[in-house]
């Protein structure tokens, strides 16, 4: 995983609440058995133009009103939306998605639990902000397309070029496996004599949890 | 100091725990096809091994077909995803239910069938219905590809401590009122985010009044209030399902495990985060007009205006969906026409869910221009079903009698919407081309989508005589 630090990147603003998972990445996109290669069907029904249900995605026309085809935006590595995102399925597929597109960072005011976390684990960074920030934000890239933000995790702040300064919180364990780009397995596996003596004490305390066939 | 069956199993899984994070303890594992081949080659790349293959137990679901699968799977990416969990399966020493399996069928209807879901556990599954294994009284959430393989390598998770809520159900279900119409009424009241960092205990008389199939159905849709669990603490009901399960405990550890199970529920002084009550005393059969779960009105109801939300982000939201829906506001709920019914998925796939849409269909027929398909959770609910003839009302009644699966609750397989098709249906997400590209979904009960299938419109199943 790719550690993350700062970024100071070109903002697309997707003004929905409640884009779930499906819509990011849908069902036909999930046969796959890697993890790579997913941008170019990121939010496919909405990009494409009579976006084929087999999940073609040569030679199909993208739909021009749909934000991600503006080329203003083109480029883009912080995407801005609004509440819930990434609610529904538990897919990964859906920040792998986003990462292969581009994405790192993803500013709303919430987000779905499952999705929030897979984020972590791809070293892309969810930063929620509170609504009010979230519509400042979503009013200055209206007003400004082409707007920059600066995201610092050390300092958990969201820059806007006014160098006016949003300030994020983030769980700290977590802020320090994203800085380091840290293997959490290799981590956990490291506590390993705790897993033993847990599972000692479990065998114990309730043998019947070791399956009976 | 008092304690809720949340904090109690949370506390009794903590491996060790650092800044606010746990590594949890995880006691069972759940795999399917689509979430883990990913999991595997990483543990592949990294020459790790499955700490607990025992506790693990992997079954494909999402991509089979439903018709006749003596020939295998036609489309040659989702045989591979399912061969490759069936490889994995076998390199790591994992227990797997094969397509041809009797048991095989959706992981949240065969676990609990096989008595692989027990209280008070821990279980995960790389997929967000996990949530279902709640209903007895375990804390159980879905999780992403790079979880399920952490938990391969490790049987551990790193977690922070959820906050609890307590979905109080309050007063007594009007006859023909289901589980699936309370907790979609809990989802409109509390929102598709209401639930967002909580872990949900579901209380009250109605509650415990449920059958195990009825808690599941409860438990299942946790997820689609945003919360990351729901559950509900065990009593006999859980007890009397489980027993004689091939995978639950016998004999002298049967006895031992009843005792602590006992323990698990809430202490009558213990405090949640927070509390949010729900009546369903006066509560009508719920369709969703909407493209997520909260959105949705009684039967007796109307399309709402979206002008009628004072909140913009919930106006905005409404309004696309009825783009979306292509719903005009004001419409009675009881005109909108469909012609596609889907009855299954792990939310209404179990017996009990067939049982009482066979009862409504018995002696009647499809309405003209409907097409309707019955897919039972697992091979073996399709077995009971034919040992008691349901399958012959639904043939009879002009339904289609499928194998196993996921099916349309999400299409991965050739069960899809077709576009502008608008279908009522037993699964648990209206989100927009969820069924299919274009496709228009309304979240039902099994009642309310097989008295659609005969009235080619919703209708309160209530109304038709016999049902
Ligand atoms: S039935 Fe639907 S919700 Fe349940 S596991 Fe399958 S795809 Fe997911």
């Amino acid at each position: 995983m790719d550690a993350f630090v700062t970024l100071d990147a070109l903002v697309a603003p997707l003004d929905r609440a409640n884009v779930d998972t499906d819509a990011i990445i849908p069902k036909q996109f999930l046969k796959t058995i890697r993890r790579t290669g997913l941008g170019v069907a990121l939010f496919y029904d909405w990009r494409y133009k009579d976006a084929p249900s087999d999940g073609r995605t040569e030679g199909l026309k993208t739909d021009p009103s749909f934000i991600l085809n503006d080329p203003r935006y083109a480029g883009a590595k912080i995407l801005l939306a609004r509440e819930n995102f990434g609610c529904g399925s538990s897919r990964e597929h859906a920040p792998w998605a986003l990462l292969d597109y581009g994405f790192r960072a993803i500013i709303a005011p919430s987000f779905a639990d499952i999705f929030y976390n897979n984020c972590f684990k791809n070293g892309i960074l969810p930063v929620s902000l509170l609504p009010d920030q979230v519509e400042r934000l979503f009013s200055e890239v209206a007003r400004t397309p082409g707007t920059r933000l600066l995201i610092d995790l050390s300092s958990q702040t969201v820059v806007l070029p006014s160098k006016e300064t949003f300030a994020f919180t983030i769980d700290p364990v977590r802020k320090s496996h994203l800085l380091e780009g840290l293997d959490e397995i290799g981590l956990a596996e490291k506590k390993a004599e705790l897993i033993d003596a847990y599972e000692k004490k479990r065998r114990e305390r309730a043998p019947w949890l070791t399956p009976a066939v | 100091m008092a304690r809720t069956i949340i904090d109690k199993i949370w506390d009794d899984h903590v491996v060790t725990e650092e800044k606010g994070t746990a590594l949890l303890y995880i006691d069972r594992h759940l795999v399917h096809e689509v979430t883990s081949p990913q999991a595997f080659e990483g543990l592949r790349m990294a020459g790790r091994k499955v700490r607990r293959p025992e506790l693990t137990f992997a079954v494909p679901d999402h991509n089979v077909p439903t018709t006749d699968r003596s020939r295998g799977i036609s489309d040659p990416v989702s045989a591979l995803q399912v061969d490759t969990l069936a490889q994995n399966a076998r390199e790591f020493g994992v227990t797997h239910f094969s397509m041809n399996d009797q048991r095989q069928g959706i992981v949240h209807v065969i676990a609990p069938e096989q008595g692989i879901t027990l209280p008070g556990q821990t279980i995960v599954c790389g997929d967000s219905h996990t949530a279902t294994h709640g209903a007895f009284g375990s804390l159980a959430f879905g999780i992403g590809t790079s979880e399920v393989e952490h938990v391969l390598a490790t049987q551990t998770l790193p977690q922070s401590r959820p906050r609890t809520m307590e979905v109080q159900i309050k007063g007594r279900p009007p006859q023909g009122i289901t589980p699936k119409d309370f907790i979609l009424a809990v989802i409109g009241q509390i929102g598709a985010a209401g639930g967002t960092g909580y872990v949900i205990e579901f209380t009250g008389e109605a509650v415990r009044a449920l059958s195990m199939e009825g808690r599941m159905t409860l438990c299942n849709m946790a997820i689609e209030a945003g919360a990351r669990a729901g559950l509900v603490a065990p009593d006999s009901t859980t007890f009397d399902y489980i027993k004689g399960r091939p995978y639950a405990p016998k004999g002298d550890l049967w006895e031992k495990a009843v005792a602590f199970w006992k323990t698990l529920p809430s202490d009558p002084q213990a405090t949640y985060d927070r509390t949010v009550t729900v009546d369903i005393s006066s509560l009508a059969p719920q369709v969703t007009w909407g493209t997520n779960p909260g959105q949705v009105a009684g039967i007796d109801g109307r399309v709402p205006d979206p002008e009628s939300f004072s909140d913009p982000v919930v106006r905005d939201s409404a309004k696309k969906a009825l783009a979306y829906m292509g719903l005009v506001p004001g419409t009675p709920i009881a005109e909108i026409p469909v012609t596609r019914i889907f009855i299954g998925s792990c939310t209404n796939g179990r017996i009990e869910d067939l049982r009482a849409a066979a009862k409504v269909v018995k002696g009647r027929k499809v309405a003209r221009g409907v097409s309707a398909m019955v897919v039972p959770g697992s091979g073996l609910v399709r077995a009971q079903a034919e040992k008691e003839g349901l399958h012959t009302v639904f043939i009879e009644a002009g339904l289609e009698w499928r194998e196993p699966g996921c099916s349309m609750c999400l299409g991965m397989n050739p069960d899809q919407l077709a576009p502008f098709e608008r279908c009522a249906s037993t699964s648990n997400r209206n989100f927009e081309g969820r069924q299919g590209k274009n496709g228009r979904t309304h979240l039902v009960s099994p009642e309310m989508a097989a008295a659609a299938a005969v009235t080619g419109h919703f209708t309160d199943h209530r109304t038709l005589s016999g049902s």
